[in-house]
């Protein structure tokens, strides 16, 4: 999508680096997170969530617990929506939602939640569940992607597999995805070198330090209200109003200010559960999950059991490459197999190229996006192979990256052909920069990865109003999880032609706006961006009719400049310019409030492209590893306020750090979870990274005005791949299974001492 | 719950000899209050001994012996320079307990009583030989570190038994100690295997005198006298600590948990025997 009225240079506002205009509000604690909200005659919500990997529920009972002091409600899953029914894949992700939400006939992980309390304390609430008696039959399971798929695997459901499943698979393997060009066998043989290796990464969370936090309200007469901390509040009203059989109009939902989500916050856990409890108890009931149950119950990533297979000329032409990627996502559908498959070697401009994608139910939490869902994983793999080939066969490894990346008409390994994409100039950039030609100490390893996204635009409806005095107030849609209300200001300052601090920017609630989609798919800054210069432009619209009036003169003989309208040309006639607050001062009289929108779901998101240098050094003794140094260079299209897009850049790395070297969710044979708090699920700390450096590469987006792409996923995509690249040149052996945890390494370096 | 603050360790003895249901102190409270926060153990008694006269000195004996009060924190010790400069060791480790916040409650104490295999303090005063001074209602008792660990969470204490104090002994002449940790991470972790080692040498350079205990690769700290006869008569050649890392790691008895296989645990305590003897050495040569 071409865009009329692009903008690439003379910017005033977008491309500086004004203050966060949250930031007052968070450090001095009076921003109010999803735990901060109150209400009179508040209750306090309780879940009981299974301690089981896989059992059916005989029977539950909740008498003691009603009848304990202060219990006001019990639920189970008889109190949610009856109508909900169970289809196979995706098609019944209501269904699969609400049995997350709450477990029907079986629990199916360790911290599956069965029943819910709500108490006049928090603490009576966590009394109480202890007093649900519940009456289970253990069953077997299994939490490991490829035993899930053997033969003699317990099957999780039956009936998940969608129709895409091929014959002959485990009902565990839920759906299938295979895509790519031309013939790989004919590819692989005009290569002088063909390696094929395989690798798995586990499960990782996202990590978000607010745990998930809500209060709701719901009458009999179906009308609530929801506040709770969410990516997307238009979302949990359709999945609450689905699950408990309400009008979605009738729920109202407000998103409170979000301390992390990171794509775990993309969906529900704990809202309809307290409006269940609210509409049973006639009060308002809080929940605050506390972070083992984040741990235990919320969207970790999938975890993944990957081949790749990849032929190189001498020269370093790439003449095949194919993939099979199978991914665990929990005890529901919904891995996304299909993204990891189809990122796998989207960098690379392929004449032959196959991937194929399973998405395999165990008995673990339902998996929930993570920054990127399933790129990072593929890049690992695919990257650890093109690193191998390079080694074997003398060549640069971003030498080898420039002769195949794609470009501008590269007939994309999933399909479409690219337009204007910037992965040449991350690669020539990280072949410019310093780092790449540091020589490495004693000890040292450097790892390159390359690292793609595809982006998203999604459903948006953002409003612009003006003050009297001039301001500006802007109401979008998505919750702000990477400094989109700084961007939104920017870019209708931009358009308005008023300081950025004139513009204060609120994430509207449900009964503000139409529709807005989550904030996910790295789409806030593309597409409420969007949407809110188009908001602009429709209020500058407004104002010079305004200026038309008074003037009168017709309304195309008036143009904005620089905060003012001005006559279009000698020929409209001589006017002073009218600056905007003249306008706002008496529009009340002059035709009543000046107010812009915009609502569209935009389509031309653009992808993006990294490339990563990291250089690592290992403690041949102990396995531990430390990151010296680290580089992310990224296409941006254009930085909006660039240092939160650099802070996007290395949050990306630092994420990616965690998941390469320590992050993991570690299953005992009983099939719980050992390690359900942050002291043994081992996140970076600040001591653990270095400076990372970035570089901003700016490759227009044909489909933003401003040339905007998405910048926060993209940053987690080649890490994993750079970091276990590094390691392994550390190692002197390649790593192909995440984390590369100290024992791991040890372990490697063992196995290669033995021979 | 009933929360008392007892105006001596007597009355706290006998506050918990005498209450009825489960007892627990509270010095710094960064494990009991954790333990209480997080659903794991809610006692029917806590007993503060911080408002106790005394539990927060740090004061020489006539015979130079230290005596750090049952509530003195982290913070507290790491700030005595002259501590620190005969105990380096046994201040290393308190300082790697936590954050900054965690450094000003945590007790040396409360991480010995504790009873955590993995506490970081157990194996530097137990290669210091250091004791407690141990109040009960029936009178005070001395018993060494070493002693008070039974099995995973458990001591050999009994109900009614409180501490008021540690009891180090003074630096003795060329001597000195050190303590390493492993964890995967730079801070805020739990040892996957922890090493204390105390050294004495002769004028010329020669290990006279040795302790070493090691932490979390057996249900209890404990110390590896195997390892340090290894070191007797000898200066820290590569042979010698080659015996030491293998004797060390056969001195092993672990478990594979989330924190590390036995394998790993095993191999890991060699390398920390080896590293933390070179520090302790180099610190006594001085
Ligand atoms: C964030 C965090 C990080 C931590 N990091 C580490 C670490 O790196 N290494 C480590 O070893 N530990 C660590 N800990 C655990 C804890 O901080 C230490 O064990 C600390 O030394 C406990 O001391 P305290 O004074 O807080 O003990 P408290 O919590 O007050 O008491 C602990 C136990 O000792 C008993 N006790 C206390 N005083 C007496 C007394 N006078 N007589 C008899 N019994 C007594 C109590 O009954 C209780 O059982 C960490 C804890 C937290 C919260």
């Amino acid at each position: 999508m071409a865009l009329d009225n692009a903008k690439s240079n003379g910017f005033k506002f977008v491309g500086t680096r004004p203050d966060r205009p949250d930031g007052v509000d968070k450090v001095t604690g009076r921003a109010k997170f999803g735990a901060d909200m109150t209400a009179p005659g508040m209750l306090h919500g309780a879940i009981l969530r299974s301690p089981h990997a896989h059992a059916r529920i005989n029977k539950i009972d909740t008498s003691a617990a009603e009848a304990m002091k202060g219990v006001k409600a019990v639920v189970t899953r008889k109190d949610f929506a009856t109508d909900v029914h169970f289809e196979s894949g995706l098609n019944g992700e209501t269904w699969n939602v609400l049995e997350n939400v709450m477990a029907g006939e079986k629990v199916l992980y360790d911290g599956h939640a069965l029943a819910a309390v709500a108490a006049t304390s928090a603490l009576i609430a966590r009394d109480a569940i202890k007093l649900v008696r519940v009456d289970y039959d253990l069953l077997d399971h299994v939490t490991d992607v490829d035993k899930a798929m053997e033969k003699d695997a317990p099957v999780i459901r039956e009936g998940a597999a969608d129709k895409s499943v091929p014959d002959g698979f485990h009902p565990n393997v839920v759906r299938y995805h295979e895509s790519g060009h031309g013939d790989v066998d004919e590819g692989f043989s005009k290569a002088d070198l063909v390696i094929e290796d395989s690798f798995k990464t586990e499960a990782t969370h996202q990590g978000y330090i607010e745990p998930h936090a809500c209060l709701g309200s719901l009458g009999n007469d179906g009308k609530g209200d929801l506040w709770c901390t969410t990516q997307g509040h238009w979302y949990a009203q359709k999945m609450c109003a689905a699950l408990l059989n309400l009008e979605t109009s009738q729920l109202r939902v407000t998103a409170s200010e979000i301390g992390g989500g990171f794509g775990g916050k993309t969906t529900v856990f704990i809202e309809p559960v307290a409006l269940a409890l609210s509409r049973k108890a006639n009060k308002p009931v809080k929940i605050v999950m506390s972070r083992s149950e984040v741990f235990r119950s919320t969207g970790p990533t999938s975890s993944t059991s990957m081949d790749v297979k990849i032929g190189m000329k001498k020269d370093g032409t790439i003449t095949a490459a194919s993939g099979v990627f199978r991914l665990q996502g929990g005890a529901f559908p919904g891995a996304p197999a299909e993204f990891t498959a189809m990122c796998a070697f989207a960098p690379y401009a392929l004449e032959n190229v196959r991937q194929i994608g399973y998405d395999v139910m165990a008995n673990r939490p339902k998996q929930a996006a993570y920054r990127a869902p399933g790129s990072p994983m593929a890049a690992f793999a695919v990257e650890s192979v093109i690193d191998d080939l390079c080694k074997a066969l003398g060549l640069d490894p971003i030498e080898v990256r420039l002769k195949n990346a794609s470009h501008k008409g590269t007939k994309a390994s999933f399909g479409p052909r690219f337009e204007d994409i910037g992965l040449i100039e991350t690669l020539e950039a990280a072949k410019a920069h310093d780092h790449y030609s540091t020589p490495l100490k004693d000890g040292q390893g450097r790892g390159i990865s390359c690292g793609f996204w595809f982006n998203h635009g999604g459903e948006t409806a953002v409003s612009l109003a003006l003050s009297e005095d001039g301001t500006a107030q802007i109401s979008v849609g998505t919750p702000d999880i990477g400094g989109s209300r700084a961007s939104m200001a920017l870019m209708a300052a931009e358009e308005l032609g008023i300081p950025y601090e004139h513009i204060r920017c609120t994430i509207a609630d449900t009964a503000t706006l139409g529709y807005n989609e989550i904030s996910h798919g790295s789409r806030v800054t593309y597409a409420s961006g969007l949407a809110t210069i188009k908001a602009a432009k429709d209020v500058v619209h407004k104002l010079c009719k305004r200026a038309a009036q008074k003037w009168d003169i017709p309304e195309d003989a008036v143009k904005w400049e620089d905060g003012c309208a001005v006559p279009s040309g000698a020929n409209a006639g001589d006017f002073d310019p009218l600056p905007l607050h003249k306008i706002t001062a008496n529009m009340g009289a002059t035709g009543g409030p000046i107010v812009g929108h915009f609502e569209a779901t935009p389509e031309g998101a653009g992808v993006s492209f990294a490339t990563h240098i990291v250089d690592a050094e290992v403690d041949h003794a102990t396995g531990k590893t430390k990151i010296v140094r680290y580089t992310v260079v990224q296409d941006a299209g254009k930085a909006i306020h660039p240092t939160y897009v650099e802070g996007q850049y290395q949050g990306g790395a630092a994420q990616g750090i965690g998941w390469a070297l320590n992050e993991e969710y570690i299953y005992g044979d009983d099939g719980r979870l050992q390690n359900a708090g942050f002291l043994d699920y081992r996140i970076p700390l600040a001591s653990d990274l270095p400076m990372i450096d970035t570089v901003i590469v700016e490759v227009a987006n044909p489909g933003h005005p401003y040339g905007v792409r998405g910048v926060g996923e993209t940053s987690i995509c080649p890490p994993l791949a750079a970091i276990a690249n590094a390691v392994s040149a550390a190692a002197g052996i390649r790593m192909k299974q995440l984390p590369m945890s100290p024992p791991r390494i040890v372990a490697a370096l063992k196995s290669l001492k033995d021979g | 719950m009933k929360y008392h603050s007892p105006d001596s360790f007597h009355a706290a003895a006998e506050i918990s000899a005498n209450a009825p249901g489960s007892t627990r102190f509270l010095a710094g409270g960064t494990d009991v209050l954790v333990q209480l926060r997080s659903d794991i153990f809610t006692p029917d008694n806590l007993i503060d001994i911080k408002n106790i006269e005394g539990a927060k000195a740090i004061n020489r004996s006539a015979n130079g012996d230290w005596n750090i009060g049952a509530a003195v924190s982290g913070a507290e010790m790491n700030e005595n320079e002259e501590l620190k400069s005969e105990w380096p060791g046994i201040v290393e480790a308190v300082d790697l307990i936590g954050s900054t916040q965690i450094q000003g409650r945590a007790t040396l104490v409360g991480n010995l009583c504790n009873g955590s295999p993995a506490a970081d303090t157990v194996p530097a005063l137990i290669a210091a030989d250091a004791s407690v001074a141990v109040q009960s209602p029936n009178g005070e008792r001395i018993m060494k570190v070493a002693d008070v660990p039974r099995s995973p969470g458990k001591t050999n204490f009994q109900k009614g038994d409180v501490v008021k104090n540690v009891i180090v002994p003074a630096k003795k002449n060329k001597s000195s100690d050190a303590y390493l940790r492993f964890i995967p991470r730079t801070e805020m972790d739990i040892a996957v295997v922890g090493c204390g080692v105390w050294l004495q040498l002769s004028a010329d350079g020669f290990i006279v005198s040795a302790r070493i205990s090691l932490g979390a690769v057996a249900p209890t700290v404990f110390k590896v006298d195997s390892a340090a006869d290894i070191l007797i008569g000898k200066q820290l050649d590569d042979d010698t600590l080659h015996k030491l890392a293998a004797t060390a790691s056969a001195a092993c008895n672990p478990i594979t948990d989330r924190r590390g296989t036995v394998e790993y645990r095993t191999h890991i305590a060699g390398v920390l025997a080896e590293r933390t003897a070179k520090i302790a050495y180099q610190r006594a040569g001085v």
